[in-house]
């Protein structure tokens, strides 16, 4: 007789499978948002471990802003032609180019907001009743209050005093017409269980995860990669760096750290030593204390 | 922190008011285990000072929402997470306030452990009763009473022994079974992490040790076999053209492929032909693993039937006793209909009566009530439109558990325990 208890990791992804099954059973049209960060990749995985041998019965949506590293679509595309899924891309250009958003101005210009009205048109133009996520609760304080299934208006709104009670394994997908869940599946996972099971599973990942050298430049004391969609200040200048990214955002927002972590054993040991949070390296909550529950209750995940 | 693969998770609870120094409490355990980077502790430094405070307020760390900050005050459960060598660690950590009996009960839910914490200047309070009272009824396998400011008691050893007698005096009336307690000072660091050199007189473990250390294997049911059956999966391509997989998570028992199995409500039997995730296969499935079971013989099965031994088998029952704690403003009345929810089952049901509400200060029965609300916890009769495969709450958290919906809002309204 052995002993009955499963090991964190295992636990974690038992409850993500049956979160991610409860969906496909409740819901008509779920789909999976999919930005390219390793937390979404883990999510495709878990998904496709979820209805084995069966393909994954819902299709991936990626927001495209336009702004994405090179890499991420790469990996996006091959990684959806492996899993045999569909792919559905909502363009933050095309919400521009139609003027429903409009583009931000000035050196720190972002599309990071803007991603907010593609996503709720995509969400509306498919008919998706429950996109799931791969937020965390232990990313941010806003996030620590959230759901795994979490209701939200015909705004798409979020509206924190008023969140469904959620008991045992036992959730609530019922809703009106015209609503819909966000759901996030490994909400109760931290950045190093994420880590150490993308190791236990040997989970590919894009490679900018991995260190590697970089024309960078340095503004307000985070490191982003120089590329087009970056005007330079006078007093910056580009520089060529060692380094790797602790999340996957768009190219002018998101920042690296200077490592020299090549492999997954190296990044868990930086992970497991690092003194800032890994949204820390995110220009987009720097906008404020609240930014992002402000931006959470407008839509944005 | 943590680089093991191998940890146990342990859930626990926190129940407190702010006066408790319950965020304190959590401050400390996040911030000795290392859980906390420079940037959040920037953070909480620039509030404190916003605030005027010339310390480090580390309760700040835990305040989630706009306007629970400016109200300094709890509105909802929030998660917490920290690890080290031993263990992973979710905190739910829930508001103390009577009027969130509600957060309290959902916190509750999922934990292997609650903290219980009472002000060594005060000592046992109505809420420590409601909170305690709570743990029982939500079937908290480990509960641990922190004695907490026992620097404002000057360490003394008779204070904390008098609140321990007091409590174990008390909690004779209620169903725990292991009752842990710790003198600590959150705010100094007393026995939270370090080992108190304030109180030699204490020769147990510190609150930490004791979380690493609780033996939590057996707290889920190990003996009832029960599998509800969430979704049938047909692949249907040519290289698995007759696979029918059954998916769903082990709510008790261990299921072995080989054994002999029956399905409810339609009583067949069959055999376990695999039990597999990914296409690997498992040799011994238990809660609360999510796999993937396929049966000898063809059977029509779906989600909401459940997949049990032969000769073990759960109440099948239209009829439930249950312990209901009230989540809505609304108030319920008997003669209601509800969405009733039970493992993957989904039916009507109605509330046939409302037996007596319970105080949940005094522990007392209220009986002749006619309607209860918002925090209330009562025992009520339901009646449901098809028959549910209960076990008793107290058998096994999974199955004897339910959630009541309202059909007009979609709102989980009531969370109850079979009785």
């Amino acid at each position: 007789m052995g002993t009955y208890y499963l090991p964190h990791l295992k636990e974690l992804e038992a409850e993500a499978i049956f979160v991610i099954r409860e969906v496909v059973a409740q819901f008509e049209r779920p789909a999976l948002l999919f930005s390219g960060g390793k937390d979404s990749i883990v999510l495709s995985h878990l998904a496709k471990k979820a209805f084995y041998p069966a393909k994954i019965p819902f299709p991936l949506i990626h927001i495209d802003t336009g702004h994405n590293f090179p890499e991420t679509i790469q990996f996006r595309d091959s990684l959806v032609e492996k899993l045999g899924v569909q792919l559905i891309v909502g363009s933050v250009q095309e919400s521009i180019d139609k003027g429903r958003v409009r583009e931000e101005t000035g050196v720190n210009a972002s599309r990071n907001a803007l991603q907010t009205v593609t996503l709720l048109d995509t969400l509306e133009e498919y008919k998706i009743d429950a996109a799931m996520g791969g937020a965390r609760r232990d990313e941010e304080k806003a996030r620590a209050k959230e759901r795994f299934f979490s209701h939200r208006d015909e705004f798409g709104q979020w509206d924190p005093k008023n969140q469904r009670p959620e008991l045992w394994n036992l959730f609530n997908g019922r809703k009106h017409i015209g609503e819909h869940f966000r759901v996030f599946p490994i909400s109760n996972w931290t950045e190093m269980d994420v880590w150490q099971y993308i190791l236990q599973e040997q989970i590919e990942l894009p490679s900018l995860y991995f260190s590697h050298e970089r024309d960078c430049i340095v503004r307000d004391g985070v490191i982003l990669a120089h590329s087009e969609y970056i005007t330079l200040k006078p007093e910056e200048k580009v520089d060529r760096m060692t380094v790797r990214y602790r999340t996957c955002g768009d190219m002018p927002i998101t920042g690296a750290v200077l490592s020299s972590a090549n492999s997954l054993e190296m990044i868990i040991e930086e992970v497991a030593t690092t003194r800032t949070t890994e949204r820390g390296t995110r220009a987009d909550d720097k906008r404020g204390e609240t930014a992002m529950e402000d931006r959470k209750k407008q839509g944005y995940f | 922190m943590s680089i093991q693969e191998n940890n146990q998770l342990l859930r626990f609870t926190t129940a407190g008011s702010v006066d408790d120094g319950k965020s304190t409490l959590i401050g400390r355990l996040l911030y000795d285990s290392k859980s906390i980077f420079e940037d959040q502790i920037e953070q909480v430094k620039a509030s404190s000072e916003k605030k005027g405070f010339d310390y480090v307020d580390l309760s700040l760390l835990t305040d989630g929402l706009k306007s629970e900050r400016e109200q300094g005050i709890t509105i909802d459960v929030a998660y917490r997470y920290f690890a080290t060598p031993r263990r992973k660690f979710i905190i739910a950590d829930t508001p103390g306030h009577i009027q969130y009996t509600r957060n309290m009960v959902t916190g509750a839910s999922t934990a292997n452990l609650a903290i219980i914490l009472v002000d060594a200047r005060k000592g046992l309070l109505e809420q420590t009763y409601r909170h305690s009272f709570i743990a029982s009824l939500l079937k908290i396998p480990h509960l641990v009473v922190c004695v907490n400011k026992m620097d404002l008691v000057d360490y003394s050893e008779d204070v904390y022994n008098q609140i321990v007698a007091d409590y174990e005096a008390f909690s004779s009336k209620l169903d725990i079974k292991d009752v842990q307690f710790v003198p600590i000072s959150a705010l100094k660091g007393d026995n939270v992490v370090e080992r108190s050199k304030n109180m030699p007189w204490y020769e147990g473990s510190t609150l930490l040790y004791h979380l690493e250390h609780v033996h939590i294997a057996s707290d889920s049911n190990h003996i009832d076999c029960r599998f509800p059956v969430q979704m049938v999966i047909r692949p249907h391509t040519l290289e698995h053209q007759d696979f029918r997989g059954y998916a769903g998570r082990i709510d008790g028992g261990i299921f072995k492929p080989g054994d002999e199995v029956k399905v409810l409500p339609s009583g067949f039997t069959s055999r376990i032909k695999s039990i597999e995730l990914n296409g690997q296969a498992i040799d011994e499935a238990f809660s609360p693993m999510s796999v993937t079971m396929t049966l000898e013989d063809e059977i029509d099965i779906s989600r909401g039937d459940m997949i049990v031994r032969p000769n073990n088998q759960p109440e099948v029952t239209q009829d439930l006793e249950v312990m209901v704690c009230w989540m809505n403003q609304q108030a319920l009345q008997a003669r209601t209909k509800m969405i009733l929810k039970h493992t993957t089952k989904e039916c009507q049901a109605m509330i046939k009566e409302i037996q007596y509400k319970v105080d949940v200060n005094t522990l007392h029965r209220i009986e002749g009530v006619s309607q209860i609300g918002m925090n209330d916890i009562a025992r009520i009769s339901i009646r449901t439109a098809q028959p549910i495969f209960k076990d008793s709450y107290r058998r096994n958290r999974q199955t004897g558990s339910i959630i009541l919906i309202d059909p007009n809002t979609n709102e989980t309204v009531g969370a109850g325990m079979i009785i």
